[in-house]
């Protein structure tokens, strides 16, 4: 038994050099290729849509052979992304490390001036596509509607009912504020480490809403523990099941309650231009596989190829409008 | 009845010759990986996680479970040996597992270690088996208060009993805690204590760059002082007498074995916590209710056995919320679940009804690395006693060298590794001065947990410190840990008490 343990190993080991450099033959004309392992540093913790998103990226990477070498992913969660951010800045002109974002790209660095990082000087690789935002309550509850959930809300009183979500300041705290100031309610919010985590306190009542990403929340959902009441989305964006989840837009909340989170890949500062088509290449191959289309459709996204100089413009504008919503909540003068 | 028949469906996926051959070949991997320091099953399981592209999933992740089973056997091995916890999960097996190798007891502390992850791995195994779901419904009802309520049961267990200076015990838990507060503050995202504006301080203080420091380096910096470099390192044997013998004493630990198996299981299935506290929290135990807790820390069986038991239990543990609720309990798990994803295997509530085969060969395989592990590990005692039989003019660089590699491959930061040596030099201070290290180490594992766990139950209560102690569960775990806290003073008025009529009796 053990003999054929050790053949398998030989084996794959062998299968997998040989993938490699079959790869390498093939592709690599004075083109860029890494050397060692890649970091893949992930700004969230363990658990989340974030990380789930990027472990499956990888998988993808590896179980295609989109890279000679392997993507390592590493999370640095901390301080809503802090922690990763002033790695990446630590890291500029490194070619093995690239980074999954969230939206704490633009939040956090506005937030903590003090960590002196700007985001424009970040390499910018891939936006892969959109996330989209659900209000969700617990399937014990009475709550089927917007209308319902107002009115338990101000029922329960700002004290008792607790909205759980990410980092202050992040995400899932700027759509709780958009919320709060849509139907002029008042909830205490609860910061947690991980969207993973926040999505399991509402299924144990520990916290009664949250705004969590499809995701997160969908392994519940379809085991009818939680449900979704309006989806911060415009109307006929999202597909598939997430897409028979009313809109705030279609149930007549205006088209200002839309809320995406991006999904994209950057690489630190002062990186050669071909390291950046390098990557550009591994996650075009990303995005155009099957298992990735597939992805995008069963777990809310929205697809959102854009590169280059695009993309930092992108970036750029992304910022402008946090730092509105930062001042609005009060969280930034 | 239903539960037997899966299970035995599960065997019969778990002993097909694919699944059972990279059982095997993956307890022997982890075995290997989890005696590395600064290795550990986590980067053992990444490392492997596209190796395993090639085969079924169920063969797949079967196969990375039996490298994380391997890695937690392994774990305890160059903590007894060397001194340096391999793994974080294994900390607590240095206490007094290298205690009992310099007095030449290496290979009785190695089978207690194997003999305790054993029962620790089939106690969980049984319990996952029968209550899995029930106990998913257990995970959900630990919220944020009742996080933090364990948090000062595990500190209670280490402050409240045992002999040591309570004092020096409060301090060194202070020192913990404040170091396990550098970095970014998790709530708010600020800065804090990030001294000289070292850019290394923002991801915090590893733990593993303490326990490594002041384990290995300060260890060795102390052997190197009371040796005045004449070491015999240890006169280690290995025979089959020795075997029976050593059985026999281990044998007589089974109540720390039930009490580390229970413990740990519990608390690894709690989301976020994982085998370290559990670990730690079963030494503290073990040590809290032992009849003489002086002797831990100086090469007491009991301190190799608890912890061992709890961390094996605690990684089958940690499977359960990663299994029902997608939510990882080690960081270990996390990477197992990254997996699961691509192999279109969606954690959650309906893994168990949608993916019935996957789970029950998983948990049948469990049981088939659970064994193998023990075999294997017991198998490789007599080349592990071979390395302490080495001079230790040849050791004492080899320990250095694993120390080195072992703080710098975690974060891969020479940073830490400056901070390793210095945290080295400290420790071997604090030693001098009777001051106990373990606190220390066991306040920057569980300071991280608790901190959230407690302002988040704030937040929620508005302040209210009461939030605590009005919920069930919470309050129940606060009860226990005040009443350990105050075990000292009981025992002061309780020694008073017997003393008392001792001069007034004739002798």
């Amino acid at each position: 038994m053990k003999k054929l343990g050790i053949s398998i190993l030989s084996l794959s080991v062998a299968a997998g050099i040989g993938l490699g450099s079959f790869v390498d033959a093939t592709s690599a004309k004075a083109e860029w290729q890494p050397r060692k392992p890649i970091e893949f540093v992930i700004m969230a913790g363990k658990g989340g849509g974030a990380d789930r998103l990027a472990r499956f990226i990888q998988s993808l990477i590896e179980k295609n052979k989109f890279s000679p070498k392997p993507f390592i992913p590493i999370n640095k969660g901390g301080g809503s992304g802090a922690e990763a951010l002033t790695y990446l800045k630590s890291k500029a002109g490194d070619p093995h490390v690239v980074m999954a974002t969230l939206n704490s790209l633009y939040t956090t660095p506005l937030r903590n001036p003090g960590i002196g990082v700007d985001i424009q000087t970040f390499t910018p690789i891939t936006r892969m596509a959109e996330d989209t935002f659900q209000l969700w309550v617990n399937s014990e509850t009475n709550i089927k509607t917007v209308e319902d959930y107002v009115a338990a809300v101000k029922k329960a009183g700002p004290q008792a009912w607790k909205m759980g979500g990410t980092g202050k300041g992040a995400e899932d705290s700027l759509v709780t504020a958009m919320l709060s100031k849509k139907f002029g309610i008042e909830m205490t919010y609860i910061p947690y480490k991980g969207g993973g985590t926040v999505a399991k306190e509402l299924i144990g009542n520990q916290i009664n809403s949250t705004v969590n990403n499809p995701s997160e929340q969908v392994g519940f959902w379809d085991a009818g523990r939680s449900r979704p009441l309006a989806s911060f989305t415009p109307k006929g964006k999202l597909t598939g099941k997430f897409g028979q989840i009313p809109t705030f837009e279609e149930l007549g909340y205006g088209d200002n309650m839309a809320y995406y989170m991006q999904r994209s890949v950057i690489a630190p500062a002062d990186i050669p231009v071909e390291v950046q088509a390098f990557y550009e290449g591994v996650f075009e191959k990303v995005y155009k596989s099957a298992e990735w289309q597939k992805y995008m459709q069963d777990k809310g996204l929205i697809p959102g190829w854009l590169t280059g100089v695009e993309l930092t413009r992108y970036f750029v504008a992304e910022r402008e409008k946090h730092r509105e919503l930062l001042k609005a909540s009060g969280e930034i003068k | 009845m239903e539960i037997l028949n899966l299970l035995v469906g599960g065997f019969a996926v778990a002993f097909e010759p694919l699944n059972l051959g990279l059982v095997i070949f993956g307890c022997t991997v982890g075995l290997f990986i989890g005696a590395m320091p600064g290795l550990g099953s986590v980067n053992g399981v990444a490392i492997l996680l596209p190796m395993t592209f090639l085969v079924p999933p169920t063969s797949a992740v079967i196969f990375l479970a039996a490298i994380y089973y391997g890695a937690m056997y392994g774990g305890a091995i160059s903590s007894i040996m060397l001194g340096i916890p391999g793994a974080s999960t294994a900390v607590a097996t240095t206490f007094d597992g290298r205690p009992l190798a310099l007095k030449g007891h290496a290979d009785k502390a190695l089978i207690a270690a194997a003999v305790a992850s054993f029962v620790g791995g089939t106690i969980s195994v049984i319990l996952f088996t029968a209550f899995a779901p029930p106990l998913a419904e257990v995970a959900l009802a630990f919220g944020p208060p009742e996080g933090f309520a364990l948090m000062i049961m595990a500190f209670a267990t280490f402050v409240g009993l045992g002999g040591d200076d309570v004092a020096k015990t409060l301090f060194s838990i202070c020192i913990g805690l404040a170091l396990s507060a550098v970095g970014l503050d998790i709530i708010s995202g600020e800065p804090r204590l990030i001294f000289f504006d070292l850019p290394g301080f923002f991801h915090g203080i590893n733990f593993l760059v303490l326990a490594i420091g002041i384990y290995g380096i300060g260890e060795m910096l102390w052997t190197v002082e009371v040796s005045k470099g004449n070491v015999e390192m240890s006169k280690a044997t290995v025979s089959v007498a020795r075997l029976i013998t050593a059985l026999k004493e281990i044998s007589k630990t089974w109540k720390t074995m039930l009490m580390g198996s229970f413990l740990g299981y519990f608390v690894g299935i709690l989301p976020a916590a994982g085998a370290t506290p559990g670990a730690l929290m079963a030494y503290g135990i073990a040590k809290s209710t032992a009849k003489d807790p002086d002797s831990f820390g100086k090469g007491n069986i009991a301190g190799v056995v608890a912890p061992e038991s709890a961390n094996n239990a605690a990684s089958t543990g940690s499977m359960l919320p990663m299994l029902t609720l997608g939510i990882p309990g080690s960081p270990t798990t996390a990477i197992l679940l990254g997996g699961m994803v691509i192999w279109g295997l969606e954690p959650g509530p309906l893994l168990f009804i949608n993916h019935t085969e996957f789970v029950w060969g998983l948990i049948a395989s469990l049981y088939a690395a659970n064994l193998f592990a023990l075999l294997i590990n017991i198998a490789f005692i007599p080349a592990f006693i071979m390395v302490l039989k080495m001079p230790f003019t040849i050791l004492a660089p080899i320990i250095f060298s694993l120390c080195v590699v072992g703080g710098y491959v975690p974060t891969q930061d020479m940073h830490d590794v400056w901070l390793m040596l210095i945290f080295g030099i400290v420790g071997y201070l604090m030693r001098k001065l009777d001051y106990p290290l373990a606190p220390a180490v066991l306040a920057i594992v569980l300071g991280p947990i608790a901190e959230p766990a407690m302002r988040q139950s704030l937040i929620g209560s508005h302040g209210d410190v009461m939030i605590f102690f009005n919920r069930p569960i919470a309050g129940t775990i606060m009860v226990i840990a005040i009443l350990l806290l105050l075990m000292p003073v009981f025992k002061m008025i309780r020694d008073r008490y017997k003393s008392k009529p001792g001069p007034g009796q004739p002798v």
